[in-house]
């Protein structure tokens, strides 16, 4: 590689980071950077570990929570699920180590089951994903409380709990290797590549413009099906992390689906669908924990963290909103000479490309809900 | 006037529904020998009809302009604490303290609509972060109730006409307003149209951001209106009395069962009135019948689900006649449209 290429392949690192695609990479920085001035000690290995053992459930949810909403939909009914999987755990687990495998088989296959259901309304009776996972919200919570009597029973056998809360000891460097991180590491790759075949492909093209993806031969039922089913297998498996990490308390797991959202947002996922990348969804989770745990280290009390994580979506998707804006200068539309506007080559060079590619009105920032 | 035809037959497809949960609850009710339409029974569904029917109101409206209103339980806390705190139990302070709460409600419309519409934010995550924002200054600012609301607002409340109680009059009085203001005003006919579609409403010439703040701006006074309800039946204000009846999700869900597009540009007032009346009977029928609380969230989320279900079957086959019709639809349909032309 000679040199002018490394110059260009950095400023292009360094654009991309200023872009909404990548800010969320850009803000993890400063965030970690910020935490280790005000507390250098985070910045040992061993320390970061225990970090990303502590996004992983979130990082996890976050990462199944961006499939359904680049195809377009939402997941509400995520949190409920992780409360669900850590008291069936919980119940069905008990003190009996031996029962860990089939208990584990079972939830999988229960996950899988509500994102099916989940997936099929949404698909085939044609019901908004927002009210069909809010009523599964609501029913999956109710059902749960109802089945124990709304009280928290113990922890299941120490052996389960191992997943979210050991790991392997005495590694060279970091000391501690947790679980969780491994798990965390794996399922990006498994999500990575699943975007990169054809399935993440159409995933993207069902979230954009469904009757392109329609016309172009996706079964959209089954992608976006799909969709559910890894997004509550993702919840189930934050769920097994967290009996582990947290303990059994119907409380666990309660506005997941929320923090998923905003770290799926943050990541410069669009609400709506159609554009969005896996690795920013789990950096914009890292972002989410970074972000309340140099909030904890500057002794902000913990009320004030909603508030600030509120302000914080806001001008992270308003920058996004506002750059897109600014390069597309929502394309199809405003350069149409029809508009009897001035289309201003200047800014947006690569407007024609996108007026052929998208017919005007299919996408607005706003209705994609 | 197809568009007219059109939300009549929504409107009277949920009052069928509402008519069938009706007579259902009401054989239910008299299996376990009591009776559903005595003066007490009528005047506990009216009742609880009335705090999330304003705040349906308002939602719809933001849902007509495809948006989402998710800050409505904190702007409800904050309301009955804002009231309750400026009252403090004195009947001179009470019109003060309701311009008051309504000024503030209104500011905090103001900010989503102009997040959602000036800074181009969706507004699921505009809302969220205001919502968020409000949540923490509650909890940082309040640890229990506080304020105290005198006896005569408490009336408000507590008397009726009859078995219907004031505050659904009031309720139902603002819901004729609002559904006239979309019917007949300018600016309700362009929520629509904004709704439908943005792109073409903007080049039919609409400034696109003025509905859409303005409907956050009512959805937020109408949320402060629930706020200042509840704090007169509580005769305090409480920093969680919001988010405990959860009356984001459940605004939401009571629109879009009234028949109002979550994608927006289509709905009506009189639809999510008789949604949230299918709520108050639903809970009214499972409290009488002693349902475990637990399992009542089973069955409204089910019902939820299902209603719509039925519900977005019929409505989509009425709009694709309509499109099919006009002909001319194709080119700035939205994508549900598009779903459906397969």
């Amino acid at each position: 590689m000679n040199e002018r290429s490394i110059g260009q392949s950095l400023s292009r690192a360094g654009l991309t980071l200023v872009r909404p695609r990548g800010a969320v990479f850009l803000l993890l920085l400063v965030l970690l950077v910020w935490i280790t001035v005000l507390n250098p000690s985070f910045a040992e290995p061993g320390q970061l570990m225990r970090f990303i053992q502590r996004v992983a459930p979130v990082a996890i949810v976050a990462i199944g929570q961006y499939f359904v909403i680049v195809s377009g939909e939402f997941d509400l009914s995520m949190g409920s699920l992780v409360t669900a999987q850590v008291v069936i755990a919980g119940n069905l687990i008990g003190q009996d180590d031996s029962r860990s495998i089939p208990v584990l088989g079972f939830m999988l296959l229960f996950g899988a089951l509500i994102g099916l259901i989940n997936g099929l309304v949404t698909t085939l009776l044609r019901v908004p994903s927002f009210i069909v996972t809010l009523g599964m919200m609501l029913a999956l919570l109710g059902g749960i409380l109802f089945w124990t009597g709304g009280a928290a029973t113990g922890n299941p056998a120490d052996g389960f709990r191992q997943i979210g809360r050991g790991g392997i000891r005495d590694v060279p460097i970091i000391d501690f290797l947790p679980w969780s991180a491994l798990l965390l590491a794996v399922i990006l790759a498994a999500a990575i590549w699943f975007s990169r075949r054809p399935f993440g492909k159409s995933l993207i093209a069902v979230g954009d413009n469904v009757t392109m993806a329609r016309y172009a031969g996706v079964r959209v039922w089954w992608v976006k099906t799909s969709a559910f089913i890894l997004s509550s297998l993702s919840a189930t498996v934050a769920g097994v992390l967290l009996v582990g990490y947290a303990g059994v308390h119907p409380s666990v797991g309660r506005g997941y689906e929320f923090i998923a959202i905003t770290a799926v947002v943050l990541g410069g996922v669009v609400l709506g669908g159609g554009r969005g990348w896996v690795v920013a969804a789990a950096a914009g989770a890292f972002a989410l924990e970074a972000l309340f745990t140099l909030l904890n280290f500057a002794g902000v009390p913990s009320t004030m963290r909603d508030a600030i994580q509120g302000g914080i979506i806001i001008l992270a998707v308003a920058y996004s909103a506002t750059t897109f804006r600014a390069r597309r200068r929502r394309g199809p539309l405003e350069t149409s000479p029809a508009m009897g506007k001035r289309p201003d080559p200047t800014l947006d060079p690569v407007s024609p490309a996108l007026q052929d590619r998208e017919p005007a009105g299919q996408r607005t920032d706003n209705g994609g809900i | 006037m197809t568009t007219r035809r059109l939300r009549l037959d929504n409107t009277v497809i949920v009052l069928f529904a509402l008519i069938g949960v009706i007579i259902i609850g009401a054989v239910l009710v008299s299996t376990v020998g009591r009776n559903f339409f005595s003066d007490g029974n009528i005047r506990d569904i009216l009742t609880g009809m009335s705090v999330l029917g304003f705040v349906a109101i308002g939602q719809t409206l933001v849902i007509l302009c495809a948006s989402l209103d998710l800050s409505v339980p904190y702007v409800v806390s904050l309301s009955s604490l804002i009231a309750a705190e400026t009252m403090q139990g004195r009947q001179e302070n009470i019109l003060w303290a309701v311009i008051l709460t309504l000024l503030v409600a209104a500011a905090i419309g103001l900010a989503n609509g102009v997040i959602v519409a000036g800074l181009k934010v969706n507004g699921f995550i505009a809302t969220l972060g205001v919502g968020l924002i409000i949540k923490g200054y509650l909890a940082t600012e309040y640890k229990g109730t506080a304020g105290s609301v005198p006896w005569e607002f408490q009336l408000v409340g507590a008397s009726g006409l009859g078995p219907v109680p004031i505050s659904t009059i009031i309720m139902v009085g603002l819901a004729v307003l609002v559904a006239l203001f979309l019917r007949k005003t300018r600016t309700g006919h362009h929520m629509f149209a904004v709704g439908g579609n943005p792109a073409v409403s903007r080049l039919s010439g609409l400034r696109t951001w003025q509905p859409v703040v303005v409907a956050h701006v009512m959805c937020s006074v109408m949320a402060a209106l629930a706020g200042l309800l509840l704090a007169s039946r509580l005769g305090v204000g409480s920093p969680t009395v919001g988010s405990q009846g959860g009356y984001d999700l459940l605004s939401i869900a009571a629109v879009v069962l009234g028949g109002t597009l979550l994608l927006g540009g289509r709905g009506s007032i009189w639809g999510t009135i008789g949604g949230v009346a299918i709520f108050a009977v639903l809970d009214n029928v499972m409290s009488v019948m002693q349902v475990n609380p637990f399992l009542k969230d089973v069955v409204r989320g089910i019902v939820i689900v299902a209603a719509v279900a039925i519900y977005t079957g019929r409505a989509i086959e009425r709009r694709r006649a309509r499109f099919s019709k006009d002909a001319s639809g194709s080119a700035g349909t939205p994508p549900v449209d598009a779903e459906v032309a397969r």
